[in-house]
């Protein structure tokens, strides 16, 4: 079996408020770049995992995403893999 | 009088204080270990506050997925009576045992004071020693107690009357609808995010909590 990376962002979903990315954007703009729109801040989670094929993996994350590590009320998830 | 078991999980650190209020209204309560499947025959499960897990990840989401979660599942299912303080209502919100989920704090930080809360609705084994618009004053001590819910599914929270105990005057996170407790559809589940256990005795500054243990020596 391979090696795979993949890397696993989470961020609260859409039209959630959240306070520490309006801080750092808040932040942002006092430093000077008030270019900035908005900022979010997830979380990224590095897992390496075993496996045959890219679609098996992503699967099996995608599975392991939607019952623990994201929460489906608030969180979307994006999967990356690396091989 | 009703058995209760109050259940720990590495990371838990209320435990001791609602075992102190349960005794202290006359009960004797038994502590239940997360790695245990026994429930060892209670009639109301406590899920009590603290940080189980170090609360990784999100808070609640590991405790979820401990051993003695499934009985407790189980247990609700049944009509068992369960309630979650505070970390307690974070771990039923992320079991599925309560609809919704909890945010960081619209303050970005730990909250840790005194609030006001209204009783919304009584129908409820824990609240039904209170009145409606009975206003209580207990502790908050947490950094993600923002109750979050789809418009879809606060309709249907509020069709049921699950929300049973709402912020007074202010609300201090950042909670949808001012929400501190709601009740499942059934009424034998309830989550709180302030604290009756440490507002049992006049020197903790409040003595509002005290008739949530008391209705469980009935």
């Amino acid at each position: 079996m391979k090696k795979w990376t993949v890397i696993l962002e989470i961020f609260l979903k859409e039209g959630i408020f959240d306070p520490q990315g309006k801080t750092v954007k808040d932040a942002l703009h006092n430093l000077g770049f008030k270019e900035v729109e908005e900022v979010r801040i997830g979380k990224v989670l590095k897992i390496d995992i075993l496996g045959e094929n890219k679609e098996e993996i992503i699967s099996k994350v995608k599975k392991m995403s939607e019952i623990f590590l994201a929460n489906p009320v608030t969180e979307d998830f994006v999967i990356r893999v690396e091989e | 009088m009703m058995r209760v078991g109050v259940v720990v999980f590495p990371g838990t650190n209320c435990d001791m204080d609602t075992y102190h209020a349960l005794r202290l209204v006359g009960h004797d309560p038994v502590y239940l270990w997360h790695k245990e499947h026994d429930l060892k025959n209670v009639d109301v499960v406590i899920l009590p506050g603290g940080f189980s897990y170090g609360d990784y990840l999100r808070a609640g989401a590991i405790a979820r997925f401990s051993p003695i979660m499934n009985e407790i599942i189980d247990f609700a299912k049944k009509g068992g009576y369960v309630l979650g303080i505070c970390n307690g209502f974070q771990i039923l919100l992320e079991a599925g045992l309560l609809p919704g989920a909890m945010l960081p704090n619209i303050t970005n930080s730990f909250i840790c004071k005194e609030v006001f809360l209204e009783v919304i609705n009584n129908n409820t084994l824990f609240l039904k020693n209170y009145k409606v618009g009975e206003i209580l004053k207990m502790p908050i001590a947490h950094k993600e107690g923002r109750y979050y819910i789809s418009k879809r599914e606060l309709e249907e929270l509020k069709e049921n009357n699950q929300i049973v105990l709402k912020y007074y005057g202010e609300n201090p996170n950042g909670s949808l609808e001012n929400i501190a407790g709601i009740i499942n559809k059934k009424g034998n589940v309830m989550g709180l995010m302030p604290h009756p256990e440490r507002a049992v005795e006049e020197i903790l500054g409040s003595t509002s909590g005290l008739n949530l243990f008391l209705t469980l020596l009935e």
